[in-house]
């Protein structure tokens, strides 16, 4: 399941979702959430702006979560990311993983999350109190 | 016709999101358009001369000899900072 919204989500519901989905068959569960930073390079952040490529996102989302069910045995997969205004300590990313065993979770949840920040088409504007600068992104991927 | 598309840092530096352009005699690849909208001035030249710019058609990432067709969309992005 993928979602690219401006409101916040709800992890609880959302793993809770998951568990309902699941039916028995699962017996593992790993999520990730990425949250706003209230420092970076040494500025405090006022509010980060995450614009994105509308349809090419939700097809490179899909790209991943079609590789990660290919790759392990998943029962079920979320990726909920958010866009638009958001402030520091603001939820940014939501990534979960069911398997039959933890294992294919935790690997799956890892790599969804290391995919979608290099081949998903979001963008980060931070604002410090004097600036409004785009986040560059690291040199490699990590 | 094309549907151009520029994102982030790019759009800001073009001062333009996304336009329709005919697709010029001549102009068979991302490459060739490329460069063809280079001409236009120094912002253009500059700001499409960065080699870390990623490149998509029909949102799927290319490479610049990917073969252009009448009625794609194409887009130029800096390197992607989500998550």
């Amino acid at each position: 399941m993928i979602r690219v919204q401006t409101e916040d989500f709800d992890p609880g519901t959302e793993l809770e979702q998951v568990r309902r989905n699941n039916g028995g068959k699962a017996g593992a569960v790993v999520s990730f959430i990425g949250l706003v930073r209230d420092l970076n390079e040494g500025d405090t952040i006022r509010q980060m702006t995450l614009e994105h490529y509308p349809g090419m996102t939700e097809k490179a989302l899909g790209i991943i979560e079609t590789t990660a069910r290919a790759r392990w045995d998943l029962t079920d997969v979320v990726i909920i990311h958010r866009i638009g205004p958001l402030a520091p300590n603001d939820r940014i990313v939501f990534v979960a993983a069911a398997s039959a065993h933890r294992k294919q979770a935790f690997r799956a949840c890892e790599f969804m999350i290391d995919t979608l920040k290099t081949d998903a088409p979001f963008w980060k504007k931070e604002a410090t109190d004097s600036d409004a600068r785009w986040v560059s992104a690291p040199p490699a991927a990590g | 016709m094309i549907q151009l598309r520029y994102f982030a840092s790019l759009r800001e530096t073009l001062g333009v999101g996304d336009e329709q352009v005919d697709l010029p005699d001549g102009i068979a690849d991302i490459s060739a358009l490329t460069g063809w909208l280079q001409e236009r001035n120094d912002t253009w030249r500059t700001a499409l001369g960065d080699s870390r710019l990623h490149i998509a058609v029909n949102q799927e990432i290319v490479k610049p000899d990917c073969p252009l067709r009448d009625g794609d969309e194409v887009a130029w992005f800096p390197p992607v900072t989500g998550g």
